[in-house]
């Protein structure tokens, strides 16, 4: 016989919920992210003050006189830290300084830099103030200043420091004002910041929650030898904090002045008048796009350790003014593995979409997104829970922004007012080299190149994508000056910026071209070179409307040999590039190998090469209809080749001339399209032959194996190695992926213990 | 009336029919995904994206491996025009990218009281008005 005991429920009294809040207030033993804060993107509700100050009335012209000197301040504080900033980042423009409501909605951003943080800044000012601002031992205060770096408090990714100081009158806040930037090395597993070894989150480098560092207008300095003690570069974690502490100042004084001018309640009416009016009018862009669901999928070969495939799943809905951005689908979290990002991280991608892509009229507000629910299940690459490693966190929040820029284009295609042009995918990857050592004035540095901001652009329906232009979070980056940067570390870019032939998107319009990076250190008592890239094996752009995607790119290296010592004797040998590198093989004692793009910290002995290439944005449109005069065009500057122009694009020319053949291209035209109905299938019969019910048994897949499944497919690996299951996120087991090198060895050594069998050797087990 | 939803794909808003641009071919019912009225071609992804260092040596090579990747081309059936290029995992479903509320279209257009083609363009800007202006005169932009 059972006894049931039914405990009565009743709603506690006003008296004894304090009670629990305060029991639970003393005795929490640790404020870690909070997931009411985390997983919202929307805007704060108005505060008393913000109505009062709204209900006595608004007078736009002055709301948009306020805003202009707020963007002028913010202008300034962002050259500021762009002048005087020592993290390579900050040189070339890979910041941005922002004011925000006192609730930390973001109302506007500088119009230099990074959009991305207008998603994302709002995290950690809403954990100052709920944990903080009241906590006896911190608090806030006139001079106050708060640092943070950790993404799963809301950040793009760990490497951005931000410092953020409130702006208070009469012991209230009223708003909030921060500069954040690309500080690169913050001591994780391997220098630069972005590791791409990281295999738990304490391999990611710092780990600030946000935290007061400023104390009255006084830097603390027991914790900034904290801060400098933990990362490979004190110097810069000292220039660069004075650096932001001097930029929010300089803005906070100006805005001071515009308090001084129009008054507190003027002044607090005015952020949040452009937090609303943002979200009023997002509802209705949403309202201008066709009903519908579109669709974006996108897969990764990288886990930057080894190759895999995991898919970035999205569909959008368009209702009405409603906007749905479904991430189901996508691929789960690797445990041991740096690819994994927070959904805010993806979120801030998504949003650096919104605001440079899709409507980059509107001022930079936490409002531009806040009215699209987005739907993703915790768990997944892109939506990564606190125990994942996030090192390289980029890898799915730049595919977040690829998937919201070419679904926009789609969505967008049919509308007869647009407010950008419609573009094929820029590219997404941060094809560069991270590096790190001692350089040749004795300092212990890590950083990367200023390459990664070469990313190409995509084709436009009426022109060809420009060649690495910028980098999709920056429209105003720099790739800056090699020369400069060679007076600061020890190794030179033997090749730099040498446009790649063939690298291109294909299409009607081309995609932008990418250059090529060859370099090699001397002189240095220690170096090392990584990369943190994915899209050797599977193309990270695709193209648009019959234009193809971008290639795919692998990491050279020449080792074993001293380059600069062969230049030296023979300086006829200093005519690099990868294809002659590589093919030629010029420099006979050295060892040639390529590698996928995910290259771990790699000691680079004096001469030693390491070369990768810029990616290509997508092209846009069937290549057939490329005009006959652009392509011979292309080819005569030797941007593709003959093979290229001939079965691409069906033109015939002149080699010796380049004198087009029209008859001839005409004909081959003809031809081509001719062939393509010849070998295209119908739709459901391709479908019956080319769709598996799974994926091939020899790729390691992560995701959803099509979009008409709540399952999602992994491999994972027991006592027995690897097993593919399929179940719903929620079901499946932990995905840790073992050491390659272990699965190299086990590898090896069944293949010896295979030919001791059989070759009649004596083996002697023991010594 | 005829809305152009893509470089090469129209609704024709009074047959509700997906139809090319290009050669008016019918591509099936606007109330589904298109792709089931294009014909469909599996490409060996190195036919497209070349090897630029030599595939006898090196396992990477600028071209996307075949057994990870594939390129499906889609023709139009009437004009052999590629209108559109997907990239997938070998055996993966191709993407239902585009299904339409085909009434909700109708509505949008009528309030507009437009004509979508003749309004249609590319976007904001100079250079996209004057470039687009100049490829028109040459037929070189529907």
């Amino acid at each position: 016989m059972t006894a049931v005991h039914e405990n009565p429920s009743r709603v506690l009294t006003p008296q004894e919920q304090e009670w629990v809040d305060k029991f639970m207030d003393e005795t929490t033993l640790f404020l870690g992210p909070d997931p009411e804060i985390m997983r919202d993107h929307g805007i704060a509700p108005r505060s008393d003050h913000e109505e009062l100050a709204i209900a006595a009335g608004v007078d736009r012209l002055e709301v948009e006189r306020i805003r202009k000197r707020i963007a002028g301040a913010l202008d300034e504080g962002y050259e500021m830290c762009e002048a005087q900033g020592a993290a390579p980042g900050a040189k070339w423009g890979d910041l941005t300084t922002a004011i925000y409501t006192a609730s930390g909605d973001v109302s506007y951003l500088s119009c230099h830099g990074v959009i991305a943080f207008s998603a994302i800044l709002h995290h950690p000012i809403r954990y100052i103030m709920k944990y903080w601002k009241d906590e006896p031992t911190v608090g806030i205060n006139p001079g106050d200043g708060f640092i943070h770096n950790d993404a799963r408090f809301g950040n793009v990714h760990n490497t951005d420091q931000s410092m953020i100081m409130p702006v208070m009158r009469d012991g209230a806040i009223i708003a909030w004002v921060a500069a954040t930037i690309h500080e690169g090395e913050n001591g994780a597993c391997e220098p630069g910041g972005m590791p791409s070894g990281s295999e738990t989150p304490f391999d990611d480098g710092l780990r600030m929650s946000p935290f007061k560092i400023v104390e009255s207008g006084e830097l603390r300095r027991d914790l900034l030898t904290f801060l400098q003690h933990s990362v490979r570069d004190p110097k810069l974690q000292l220039a660069d904090l004075k650096v932001k502490i001097t930029a929010v100042r300089k803005i906070m004084e100006r805005v001071d002045a515009v308090i001084d001018e129009v008054g507190v309640d003027t002044f607090v009416a005015a952020l949040r008048t452009t937090v609303e009016d943002v979200e009023v009018e997002v509802r209705r862009r949403i309202s201008e796009l066709p009903d519908g669901t579109y669709r974006f999928d996108q897969f990764m070969d990288s886990t930057l350790k080894e190759n895999i495939l995991i898919k970035f799943a999205c569909k959008i809905t368009i209702k009405g003014d409603q906007m749905t951005a479904d991430l189901r689908g996508t691929g789960p979290e690797i445990l041991n593995r740096a690819i994994n990002s927070p959904l805010c991280s993806v979120k801030s991608m998504f949003m650096q979409a919104i605001l440079a892509f899709w409507w980059p009229d509107l001022p930079r507000c936490t409002s531009a997104m806040s009215c699209i629910e987005i739907i993703s299940d915790e768990g997944t690459w892109a939506d990564a829970s606190y125990d994942a490693p996030m090192g390289q966190s980029l890898q799915a929040s730049f595919r977040g922004f690829s998937a919201f820029q070419a679904l926009y284009s789609r969505m967008s295609f049919s509308t007869p007012h647009k407010y950008s042009n419609v573009v094929a995918n820029w590219f997404n990857q941060i094809n560069t080299f991270l590096w790190g050592g001692v350089t040749q004035h004795g300092d212990m540095v890590g950083n990367l190149c200023a390459d990664l901001n070469g990313m190409p652009g995509g084709a436009k329906p009426f022109r060809d994508g420009e060649d690495s232009v910028s980098p999709l979070f920056c429209a105003m980056a720099d790739t800056a000056e090699q020369e400069v940067m060679e007076e600061e570390v020890p190794f030179m870019q033997l090749v730099s910026k040498r446009l790649v032939r063939d690298n291109m998107g294909f299409g009607k319009f081309n995609g932008g071209m990418g250059y090529e990076m060859i370099v090699a250190a001397e002189g240095t008592p220690q170096w090392g070179f990584m990369t943190v890239t994915s899209g050797a094996k599977f193309s990270s752009v695709y193209g648009m409307y019959g234009g193809y995607g971008c290639g795919t790119y692998p990491l050279a290296m020449v080792k074993g040999t001293n380059v600069y010592e062969h230049i030296r004797r023979d300086p006829s040998k200093f005519d690099l590039s990868i294809e002659k590198v590589m093919n030629e093989q010029p420099f006979e004692d050295g060892r040639y190998s390529t590698y996928h793009m995910g290259l771990q910290f790699d000691i680079a002995k004096d001469g030693e090469l390491y070369m990768i290439s810029q990616g290509a944005g997508g092209g846009y449109g069937d290549p057939l209809e490329r005009l006959p005069e652009s392509v011979v065009r292309d080819a005569e500057l030797g941007r593709i080749t003959q093979k290229v122009a001939e079965e691409i694009f069906g033109v015939r020319y002149d080699p010796t001339n380049f004198r087009l053949d029209v008859e001839g291209t005409e004909a081959a035209r003809q031809a081509a399209r001719e062939a393509r109905l010849r070998r295209g299938r119908p739709f459901a019969e391709f479908c019956e032959e080319f769709v598996t019910p799974e994926p091939p048994e020899s790729l390691h897949y992560y995701g959803s194996w099509g979009s008409d499944t709540d399952d999602i497919t992994a491999t994972v690996f027991t006592i027995d190695g690897p097993e593919r299951v399929s179940a719903p996120l929620a079901e499946l087991p932990i995905v840790m992926i073992p050491d390659r090198r272990e699965v190299r060895i086990a590898e090896l050594e069944a293949r010896v213990l295979e030919l001791e069998a059989t070759s009649g050797v004596e083996v002697k087990r023991l010594a | 009336m005829r809305v152009p939803m893509t470089e090469y794909l129209v609704i024709d808003l009074d047959s509700e029919r997906w139809v090319c641009r290009v050669c008016a071919h019918d591509l099936g019912s606007a109330h589904d995904n298109y792709k089931p009225g294009t014909l469909v071609h599996d490409r060996d992804p190195r036919e497209i994206h070349q090897p630029i260092i030599d595939p006898e040596r090196y396992e990477y090579t600028f071209s996307p491996d075949p057994s990870y990747c594939r390129i499906l081309e889609y023709y139009c059936p009437g004009c052999g025009t590629q209108i559109e290029v997907e990239y997938l995992p070998p055996g993966h479903p191709p993407t239902v990218d585009l299904l339409i509320d085909v009434p909700a279209l109708r509505a949008q257009w009528e309030e507009r009281g437009l004509d979508a083609e003749e309004v249609h363009n590319y976007g904001p800007g100079e250079d996209a008005r004057t470039q687009t202006a100049a490829l028109k005169t040459i037929g070189h932009v529907r």
